[in-house]
């Protein structure tokens, strides 16, 4: 197809503000999805997407359009994850796009997360179309949301487009417009090959798909091509487009976008924002934009059972197979066994990395409390890269240590600034900035901690707010601070894998709050158990939990045997859940603890 | 040899720390009852007729039945089954409903063992406890029923009561010595839910007594009734030598139990085991035998991993605890092979004699936290 009938576009908007419902309807309208087809929220495919109303991949989809002069245009809508810890992976997707539909829910308004992706689309100098979706609602203020996305983000909203993507209203106009004004890509036909990767993943059949944006040439089946950025030298077994189902083409032209199946092995050999190119025939530059992802958030994962160590690791492998952006490594910890130290993303991806372990590959695991990576310089001035307490050198040894801190922006209707400024004061946070948006909504930047965020910031967000808060942030810069490693010792042993790395300032009270949180955790044994928080041989909190006295079902007659024996069967199984650490049984709520001291 | 169990599930009102199946029977509701029940044998007799050594009228409060109605019953059970020359006969008792001439009514009609509901011989408590009756008219029911000759009786008593100290505790066990019964059953006071005593607890009305003071108690009556020559012979029970409650026991050894009456549960010991139960719903009762049909539902049914951790669960209850000679012969594999890394978690508690493993009351205290490792 002519390069000119193209339109290639994103959707950019908050969690629920409707992107997976408009997207269904886009595909319905343009009857590139039949009803019989049709299950909710075509696009994200994972039911853990689904579930959670959240996109973690992303999908590219061609629908055939005929606009109402009569002309026909093929529109590409490249479906991108929504969330801060994919922020990278947003940023390739915009920009194997020229537009994007900020989508903003009618009643809300404006939230951090759409802020923080309009900025990436600005960036790529995007051509943005303003739709306030869910127009149908009684509480929907279009004109007020309109005067904040013009003060907020900038852009003239005089012909932005309503629509209620649940009943259909107002798409065709918003198909009209996404055709007039998104421009037609750019790139030359005849030039050198270059395609971006936006996304790629595992297909147990076909190896690792790989969703190209082409900017520059023409891609087709037997070409032989090189990934620049990591080098790999491989040939094109098939390339075609989704319809939504999958469509091979003859060939994928400079402007186009599709998949590319290509003999990959793993998704980490064709990274996000690499180049293809020809082999034979190269391009001497590849695209800008391209980062190496590093892990910013890491915890311990330990399989329950420890007979399940072999089938945890290749579950991992599977995992990693589809996702490149998070890493593991063997480690062993006194208190759980062998186990993996692993690397995420953010919060969200840990949580849905854990998820999954335990969903789609059965295994139970004991997971401990999140920590940042710190850099570490030691007395003999060597920098080491500090993931988790236990690999922090003994007190002497260390001559600085440095956290990491992001800018997090966060926003929240007036009633709750007062909420949000203690809760980041307590994290420690400085303050940034503090802007009216409208008069009622509040955007309050501070810099932050990560520590601070990854421990229990969001939850307590919410909370605070309830519920309104929106919270973003990004990677600062690492500062030196004064942190001291907080261990817990269960009847006098130190349980490696329940130690912390906090804030001098902040022991004592974490320390107390800890112990106390772990006291209603911990379930009675047939001896006292004492819980004890230390900074060295310094003992600065304890809680006991008080030996079990009595435990008798004192009635065992005919009719109590079943339902009596059944109850205690019941009660044995949450108990398998439970790792023994010395003598004493700690259950998994125990080891994440930390993050539950102020539910 | 089997037991039979025959529940009666009705009360003249409902005490307040109660939430069993009960109801004051309405109008001739005790006549139907008493006729359901011998449909119900009957058609059990249809099926098997094994010799039945013991016998049990529990509930509710079986005692609301007139001795007519308890005679007839046990005629029914003559009639359809073979018993044993020394068979035991119980009825459970509230003091508050018994009289000099229902006594010597049950008593000929073949009753040769009561179990009588005191529960306490401080007035205080039975008020809080709601039972309807006073201490002195439980004292002088025991009394009566002794006088008419009943030579085996039983008195349940609870504690663990608020408030209740080592020295009331003392009180109790004395006036519970000076009538001298055979066997005594001693219940812990436990907050069920949805009954009077929960809302009085949720209102701060009553305090629960905390577990240190319930061990304490516990431990205190297995001493004072020791020393007084009953045998603590399962975790709520005490018999003077001879005076095990045999029906009882049967359910520890998983003997078989045959079982009329809705809200009954039976066992069946052929093969591993299956336990059946009547659901506790009169109208569905009397339809069921109303159409000749067998109202009784299995419970389950046992295989050998499960007969063996509920052969340890109930045995363990008992001071006999488990014979591992009788187990491996019954099991065809050894105690010490099923149950390898429980027998080690439990050394330090479970005691052995000759064959036998078993708890004492320190361990009972704890014994459903501990029976844990073998389920």
């Amino acid at each position: 197809m002519n390069q000119n009938q193209i339109r290639n576009f994103s959707i950019i908007a908050h969690i629920d503000h409707g992107k997976s419902t408009l997207a269904d309807r886009l595909l319905e309208v343009t009857g590139a999805l039949s009803a019989r087809d049709k299950t909710d929220q075509f696009l994200d495919k994972m039911d853990l997407e689904k579930e959670r109303g959240i996109t973690i991949k992303s999908q590219a989809v061609r629908i055939p359009y005929k606009s109402r002069d009569g002309q026909d245009y093929l529109l590409n809508l490249i479906d991108t994850p929504g969330h801060v810890d994919f922020t990278y992976e947003v940023s390739r997707s915009l920009s194997a796009c020229e537009g994007a539909l900020l989508v903003v829910d009618a009643a809300q308004g404006v939230e951090a997360q759409t802020l923080a992706n309009v900025y990436l689309a600005l960036d790529q100098d995007l051509e943005i179309i303003p739709v306030l979706n869910k127009i149908d609602l009684p509480s929907a203020e279009p004109e007020q949301v309109k005067q904040e996305i013009e003060e907020i983000i900038g852009i003239d909203t005089s012909d932005a487009i309503s629509v209620s993507a649940k009943s259909g209203l107002g798409v065709e106009d918003l198909l009209e417009s996404i055709v007039k004004r998104v421009p037609a890509p750019g790139g030359d036909r005849n030039a050198p090959l270059r395609a971006l990767t936006f996304d790629s993943w595992y297909d147990s059949y076909q190896g690792v798909i790989v969703l190209v944006r082409v900017i520059d040439g023409v891609l087709r089946k037997g070409d032989k091509i090189k990934l620049m950025i990591t080098g790999g030298v491989y040939e094109v077994q098939k390339v075609g487009a989704y319809t939504p189902h999958p469509v091979t083409l003859p060939e994928l032209s400079a402007g186009e976008v599709g998949f590319v199946i290509a003999n990959i092995k793993v998704v980490d050999d064709a990274k996000v924002g690499d180049t293809i190119t020809h082999l034979h025939k190269p391009s001497d530059t590849p695209l800008e934009g391209f980062e190496e992802i590093q892990p910013m958030v890491f915890s311990g994962l330990y399989p329950i059972d420890s007979a399940d160590y072999d089938d945890f690791r290749d579950a991992l492998e599977k995992l990693r197979l589809n996702d490149a952006a998070f890493s593991f490594e063997p480690e062993n910890s006194m208190a759980l066994g062998f186990g993996f130290r692993c690397g995420f993303l953010g919060l969200l991806h840990m949580e849905i990395i854990q998820e999954r372990l335990e969903r789609e590959f059965g295994v139970e695991l004991i997971t401990t409390a999140p920590t940042v990576v710190y850099e570490v310089t030691t007395v003999k001035n060597e920098l080491l890269r500090v993931e988790s307490a236990n690999m922090l050198p003994p007190v002497q040894l260390i001559a600085t240590i440095k956290e990491p801190f992001v800018l997090a922006s966060v926003h929240v209707p007036n009633d709750y600034v007062g909420a949000v400024l203690s809760l980041c004061i307590e994290k420690r946070g400085v303050q940034r900035e503090i802007k009216y948006l409208t008069s009622n909504r509040v955007m309050i930047i501070y810099e932050l901690p990560l520590n601070e965020i990854v421990l229990d910031f969001f939850d307590r967000l919410k909370s605070v707010t309830r519920g309104y808060a929106s919270l973003d942030y990004e990677p600062l810069d690492y500062r030196i601070s004064e942190l001291v490693r907080l261990n817990v010792l269960i009847n006098g042993e130190v349980v490696d894998a329940l130690s912390l790395i906090v804030h001098r300032d902040k022991a004592q009270l974490r320390g107390s709050e800890l112990v106390a949180k772990m006291k209603e955790f911990i379930p009675r044994q047939q001896f006292e158990v004492a819980i004890q928080a230390a900074i060295g041989n310094k003992v600065i909190a304890r809680q006991t939990v008080k030996a079990l006295r009595k435990d008798v079902t004192a009635k065992c007659y005919g009719g109590d045997i079943s339902r009596k024996r059944k109850l205690l069967e019941k009660q044995k199984e949450g108990k398998k859940r439970m790792k023994r650490v010395g003598n004493v049984e700690l259950p998994q709520e125990a080891f994440l603890a930390i993050l539950k001291v102020k539910d | 040899m089997a037991g039979l169990y025959l529940h009666i599930p009705f009360c003249a009102h409902k005490c307040h720390y109660c939430d069993f199946f009960s109801a004051p029977p309405a109008g001739d509701q005790l006549a139907t009852w008493h006729l359901l029940l011998e449909r119900n044998l009957r058609l059990i007799g249809t099926e098997q007729r094994p010799e039945i050594e013991t016998i049990f009228f529990g509930g509710g409060t079986p005692s609301l039945l007139s001795p007519a109605q308890v005679s007839s019953t046990l005629a029914c059970c003559r009639e359809l089954f073979p018993l044993s020359q020394n068979i035991e006969i119980s009825l459970e008792a509230n003091p508050g409903t018994l009289t000099a001439s229902s006594l010597a009514g049950f008593l000929a009609a073949g009753i040769n063992r009561l179990s009588l509901g005191i529960q306490s011989f401080d007035n205080k408590y039975l008020q809080l406890l709601g039972r309807g009756h006073s201490a002195e008219e439980a004292a002088k029911s025991f009394m009566l029923a002794r006088d008419i000759g009943f030579t085996n009786i039983s008195v349940d008593l609870i504690f663990a009561l608020p408030g209740q100290g080592p020295s009331d505790l003392e009180q109790e066990i004395e006036k519970l010595l000076a009538l001298s019964p055979e066997h005594v059953g001693i219940y812990g006071l436990s907050v069920e839910n949805d009954t009077l005593l929960q809302e009085m607890v949720t209102r701060g009305q009553v305090a629960e007594v905390d577990e240190e003071t319930y061990a304490k108690s516990y431990l205190q009556l297995n001493r004072l009734l020791s020393a007084a020559g009953y045998e603590h012979y399962e975790i709520s029970n005490f018999a003077r030598p001879g005076f095990r409650c045999r029906h009882n026991q049967a359910y520890w050894q998983r003997k078989t139990c045959l079982a009329a009456g809705a809200g009954a549960h039976a066992f069946d010991a052929t093969g591993y085991g299956k336990r059946s139960a009547i659901p506790p719903d009169l109208m569905n009762y009397q339809q069921q035998l109303n159409r000749g049909q067998n109202p009784a539902e299995l419970l389950e049914e046992f295989d050998q991993r499960q007969a063996m951790a509920e052969t340890l669960y109930l045995a363990l209850r008992t001071s006999e605890g488990v014979d591992s000679a009788a187990f491996a012969q019954r099991f065809g594999i050894s105690l010490a092979e099923a149950f390898p890394a429980a027998l080690a978690s439990l050394s330090p508690h479970l005691q052995q004699r000759g064959n036998h493993y078993f708890f004492t009351a320190e361990s009972w205290l704890l014994y459903d936290h501990l029976i844990s490792h073998f389920l």
